[in-house]
């Protein structure tokens, strides 16, 4: 259903931005799509990441992978994908995508921010929100045409909210403006994704309609990063898992990473949540994938970090 | 002069007939409100209303400074040129600290705004205190650009004010879609590589550049009424970006117009003082009129969902007397509308769905008491939903489902059905919880409207 190489088509008009499309497909190199090295992000010297290594699961086999950022509040999950994109300043390190700088993959990388974050009395339609992911492959001055608007619509269908396309966006529902939300980045035609909590207090169909759309995206070779509070959910929807609590405390494919042992590490001793994860394993096992398997090393980046103590109680050594 | 002859002379000034003077001053300041109502728009959206309100504040200790510069220098510091260059540094060393104070830590950006607009509007009434002793400074009129005088204006200005109009509207048509995708979302136009810091700068940029020209016409406490009311006023009418920001330039356009011409004929008003009461009064009139976010149009809206949901409490009482009945209840004879508070019976009768029997006995049409007897099974299912699957207690499921069944498209309905597991309408459901007790009247006219069908 996707289009996954950057369209060429519309290049009517000077593009005036830097950006290319030359040399935009990322094509089979082993690159990954997603390359963090020794990241850390502080606010007003209280590091919020510390010394984040993560390498996000190659594409090279023509699936990408759909990749869940999960730990508990506070932990940096928001702050990774900004600090990805470019949207909070790094004190250390650096953020490939592709094997190549933020500046030069751009028009590779879409974002889906939390809803929270926009000003839903705005006046605009459902279907000029959607547009505005048409925005990077058009020139500044350029106005948008009516290409965009028709690519516009068609992912407004692929979210099943076409027929919304001219409401304003204040009078949709909440799981409605999460799909135009979603529906925006799919018109970023994006190899990689950025999503803060798709899943954030949206109904149960739009829920499964973000999972089909996320799994289609996947099936065509794009990698798709969530930040994700559901642990329960995680072995169903999603194929790596990135554990995070200011560092990486695990990361990797779900079924190896996804253990008790390494839920404690990232969440401390709550019981609660050591319940929900115990269910949500539980299917995991009945699916036949085995558990606890953290002897074995996960081939990708399942790196456990050094110290297994929640990390944000500790200040940094300088 | 008498009042009719003020008429006269408004009328004549707002027909551009005024003389050479009046009709610069028209032109002049709407050209102005246009442009100040177009960028305002997306300063209000952007949530920049006291940024532009700072800057505007900050013009003034450089119109002072320009003035004494120019003096020492042996120059005129009268003149325009001199004075609004001296605006324009003064406003973007305002606008600079403002964005240097909003970096500190312990100063919100709120807190810098507050404290850049009183410092510098401060500086330059101590500056305006020194002009006044210098030679020429008492007639240099300096104090119109704290409150405005149009009257003072000359064609020159109205050039400058049709250049600056010019400019915004350009900048605003080029720019459309990275200024609306900044307002909007600033976080995904950073993450998609748009230029949102030229946006951004651009419309601080629009804002400043309106608040120098309007200086002397509307004054710098008031210019940025004039950029945010006529967006604030658009805003009631219409959903869509281009028609807010066409809206809010018309708007603007047309409270300078007539507050200039105002101001013109009675010659002591300052003019931005009218030209902000013309907005407000646009703004006052959009918050009460507008056909869709007006206060009048929500009050009619709620009032009809009223009438609607009475009508329907009103029929559902009706079915629900004559279940008690022997008589077959499907018959329109059984549902007499007796029984019914007084109110109930003015809403149906509203609505018409009241007759009369040949003996003048009130009762239902034959499609009211359909509707009744539909709303009563949507009644009774979302009480049974509520009791099965939320395990609320019937009392409390009653209540709930009094405001959950007005929303009774058939699409919702099916679903219900299908929760529920039922096929097909089937008989009416049992109420989970006992009625209200059926009046004794109502039996007897019941019985009575029967009798008269015989």
């Amino acid at each position: 259903m996707m289009t996954p190489t950057p369209n060429t088509t519309s290049k009517t008009t000077p593009n005036t931005t830097p950006n290319t499309t030359a040399n935009l497909n990322p094509g089979p190199s082993a690159a990954p799509p997603l390359s963090v090295r020794d990241v850390t992000v502080a606010y007003q010297r209280r590091p919020v990441l510390w010394d984040v290594d993560y390498d996000a699961p190659s594409s090279s086999t023509g699936k990408g992978s759909l990749v869940a950022i999960v730990g508990p509040n506070g932990a940096g999950k928001s702050t990774l994908i900004k600090a990805c994109l470019g949207l909070v300043p790094l004190a250390t390190g650096r953020v490939e995508f592709f094997g190549r700088p933020l500046k030069a993959a751009r028009r590779l990388i879409g974002y889906v921010p939390q809803r929270e974050s926009v000003d839903w009395e705005f006046p605009v339609s459902a279907a000029d929100v959607v547009a505005m992911g048409r925005y990077g492959r058009l020139g500044w001055f350029t106005p948008v045409g009516r290409a965009d608007k028709l690519a516009a619509l068609a992912c407004l269908e692929k979210v099943g909210i076409a027929d919304l396309a001219d409401r304003q966006i204040g009078q949709l529902s909440g799981g409605q403006q999460q799909r135009v939300f979603i529906a925006r980045a799919l018109a970023q035609e994006a190899r990689l994704y950025f999503m803060d909590e798709p899943f954030a207090g949206v109904d149960a169909a739009t829920e499964a309609t973000i999972v089909a759309v996320l799994r289609s995206l996947a099936d065509a070779g794009v990698t798709v990063m969530c930040v994700h509070h559901d642990l329960q959910s995680v072995p169903r929807w999603f194929d790596h898992v990135v554990l995070l609590n200011t560092r990486v405390i695990a990361a990797g494919p779900v079924a190896q990473v996804f253990t008790p042992e390494n839920l404690h590490l990232t969440y401390g001793p709550r019981l609660t949540l050591l319940e929900q994860a115990g269910t949500a394993l539980a299917g995991v096992e009945g699916a036949g994938v085995s558990v606890g398997l953290r002897s074995a090393p996960a081939p990708t980046t399942g790196r456990p970090t050094r110290s297994g103590e929640p990390a944000r109680t500790r200040e940094p050594t300088p | 002069m008498t009042l009719q002859q003020s008429a006269a002379q408004l009328l004549d000034v707002w027909l551009l007939r005024g003389g050479h003077t009046a009709t610069a001053v028209s032109l002049g300041s709407a050209l102005l409100g246009a442009s100040a109502g177009a960028i305002g728009a997306f300063a209000l959206l952007r949530r920049r209303a006291l940024i532009a309100d700072a800057i505007a504040h900050a013009t003034l200790p450089g119109v002072a400074a320009a003035f004494i510069v120019a003096a020492w220098l042996g120059a005129d510091g009268r003149s325009l040129p001199v004075l609004l260059t001296g605006a324009l540094i003064a406003g973007v060393l305002g606008g600079i600290t403002v964005q240097a104070l909003s970096r500190v830590r312990l100063l919100s950006e709120d807190g810098a705004m507050a404290s850049v607009l009183a410092v510098f509007f401060g500086a330059g009434v101590v500056l305006m205190s020194v002009v006044q002793t210098l030679p020429g400074g008492g007639q240099a009129g300096l104090k119109n650009f704290i409150f405005g005088q149009a009257a003072a204006i000359s064609t020159g200005e109205v050039i400058l004010a049709g250049a600056c109009a010019i400019t915004v509207l350009l900048g605003i048509a080029l720019l459309f879609k990275e200024l609306g995708l900044v307002c909007f979302d600033p976080g995904f136009a950073r993450a998609a590589g748009r230029p949102a810091l030229l946006a951004d700068g651009a419309i601080v940029a629009m804002l400043l550049l309106v608040s120098v020209v309007g200086l002397q016409m509307v004054g710098l406490v008031m210019i940025v009424a004039l950029q945010i009311i006529p967006a604030a006023a658009a805003r009631f009418w219409t959903d869509r970006l281009w028609l807010t920001v066409v809206i809010s330039a018309v708007i603007g356009a047309a409270s300078c117009y007539v507050g200039a011409g105002i101001s013109a004929v009675l010659p002591r008003t300052p003019t931005g003082a009218t030209i902000v009461l013309c907005a407000g009064g646009v703004l006052a009139l959009s918050l009460l009129a507008a056909p869709r976010y007006g206060v009048l149009a929500m009050g009619v809206r709620r009032a009809l969902w009223g009438l609607r949901v009475a009508r329907s409490h009103a029929l559902r009482r009706v079915a629900e007397c004559a279940e008690g009945l022997s008589t077959d209840a499907q018959s329109p004879e059984a549902f007499a509308a007796a029984g019914l508070t007084r109110p109930h019976r003015l809403v149906l009768r509203l609505f018409g769905d009241i007759r009369l029997t040949p003996s003048a006995l009130p009762v239902l049409r034959r499609v009211a008491a359909r509707r009744a007897l539909a709303l009563t099974r949507a009644h009774r299912w979302w009480e049974q939903y509520l009791v099965s699957h939320a395990r609320h207690d019937p009392a409390h499921a009653d209540l709930i489902a009094d405001v959950l069944e007005h929303a009774d498209n058939e699409e919702f309905m099916e679903q219900l059905q299908a929760e529920l597991g039922l096929q097909g309408a089937g008989p009416m459901p049992a109420s989970p919880h006992p009625l209200g007790v059926v009046a004794p009247k109502f039996n007897a006219v019941a019985e009575a409207a029967r009798a008269d069908r015989i």
